[in-house]
């Protein structure tokens, strides 16, 4: 437990600073409101749509589901990386079969399209 | 539940103790206000809380692999999904609906249904007696060298099947997600 100590202070560091530079700018800011202000920024020209009604293709959540799948793939890597020696051959064939059966699946989504931007 | 409470009990004493009381109140009061919150990006960001908390007590609990998961997965994968279903939902039309559901009935059926399985696993599990065997999270055939040698030693040689498993599992929804979200955006271009 005792460990965790440095990681423990690197925490409160890491907090510490974007909060001092909030209050900070609190503290010494002039305020002018101007709802001008608080509209968005499009390179000076006035926006024609209201920022939440832009349509995003569903494209973008295929991508993100996808990167889930590989990401927790990833994860069954580093177990292995680590008794890489230990497990030797049995464990090297059973690391190829769980890998083999994922780039099928890979395979399917190449061929289907489902990478493609077009 | 005794068996649970006799394992974790050199775990729960002292500062550990009292570390854990802290982590699990900031989780249920996190969790809750991911519900609580009507704007969308505050939720997420309890839910955020929540999931790096969550980490916390595994490596509490010296599961150091599993922390490590749960940041990496949840804290980073997971919530990447929930923030582009954020971008996705149409914020204005959204905000007209009630955020709460009243499903109370539905809910109430399933309770139990979720509830008594994992009281029974809680109840009969023998688990690992960490105040007599301290490096039994650490230990590879007798030897302690870490937790994630640990893990990894138990997932190739014991849990085999379960791990070859998993894959397939991770195929049926790479699979999912092109079937849905294929068909979904064929029909809108």
């Amino acid at each position: 437990m005792a460990n965790y100590f440095p990681i423990l202070i690197l925490g409160l560091l890491a907090a510490a600073l974007p909060l001092a530079t909030i209050f900070l700018a609190r503290a010494i800011q002039t305020r002018r409101p101007n709802p001008a202000k608080l509209e968005p920024y499009e390179s000076g020209i006035a926006a024609t749509t209201f920022a939440f009604d832009t349509r995003f293709s569903v494209r973008y959540f295929l991508i993100a589901v996808l990167f889930v799948v590989f990401d927790v793939e990833t994860i069954f890597l580093f177990p292995w990386a680590v008794l890489f020696h230990r497990l030797g051959l049995f464990g090297l064939i059973e690391m190829v079969i769980f890998l083999v059966i994922l780039v099928v699946g890979y395979f399917y989504v190449w061929k289907r399209q489902a990478l493609d931007w077009a | 539940m005794g068996a649970a409470e006799a394992a974790g009990s050199a775990l729960l004493t002292g500062v550990a103790g009292w570390l854990f009381v802290g982590f699990a109140l900031l989780i249920l009061g996190t969790a809750i206000a991911v519900v609580w919150s009507k704007n969308p990006v505050h939720s997420a960001l309890f839910l955020l809380a929540s999931f790096l908390l969550v980490a916390c007590v595994f490596i509490l609990e010296e599961a150091e692999f599993v922390g490590a998961v749960q940041i990496l997965v949840y804290a980073g994968g997971i919530m990447v999904l929930f923030l582009f279903v954020i971008m996705l939902v149409h914020q204005r039309t959204a905000a007209g609906t009630p955020a709460f559901q009243h499903q109370w009935d539905i809910a109430l059926l399933l309770l139990p249904v979720f509830l008594i399985p994992f009281l029974y696993i809680l109840g009969t599990e023998k688990f690992t007696d960490i105040a007599r065997n301290p490096d039994a999270f650490r230990a590879v055939a007798g030897r302690v060298i870490g937790n994630t040698e640990a893990v990894s030693w138990l997932m190739f040689r014991d849990y085999l099947l379960p791990f070859e498993v998993a894959s397939v599992f991770l195929l049926v929804a790479m699979i999912g997600a092109v079937v849905l979200g294929k068909r979904s955006f064929e029909k809108v271009d």
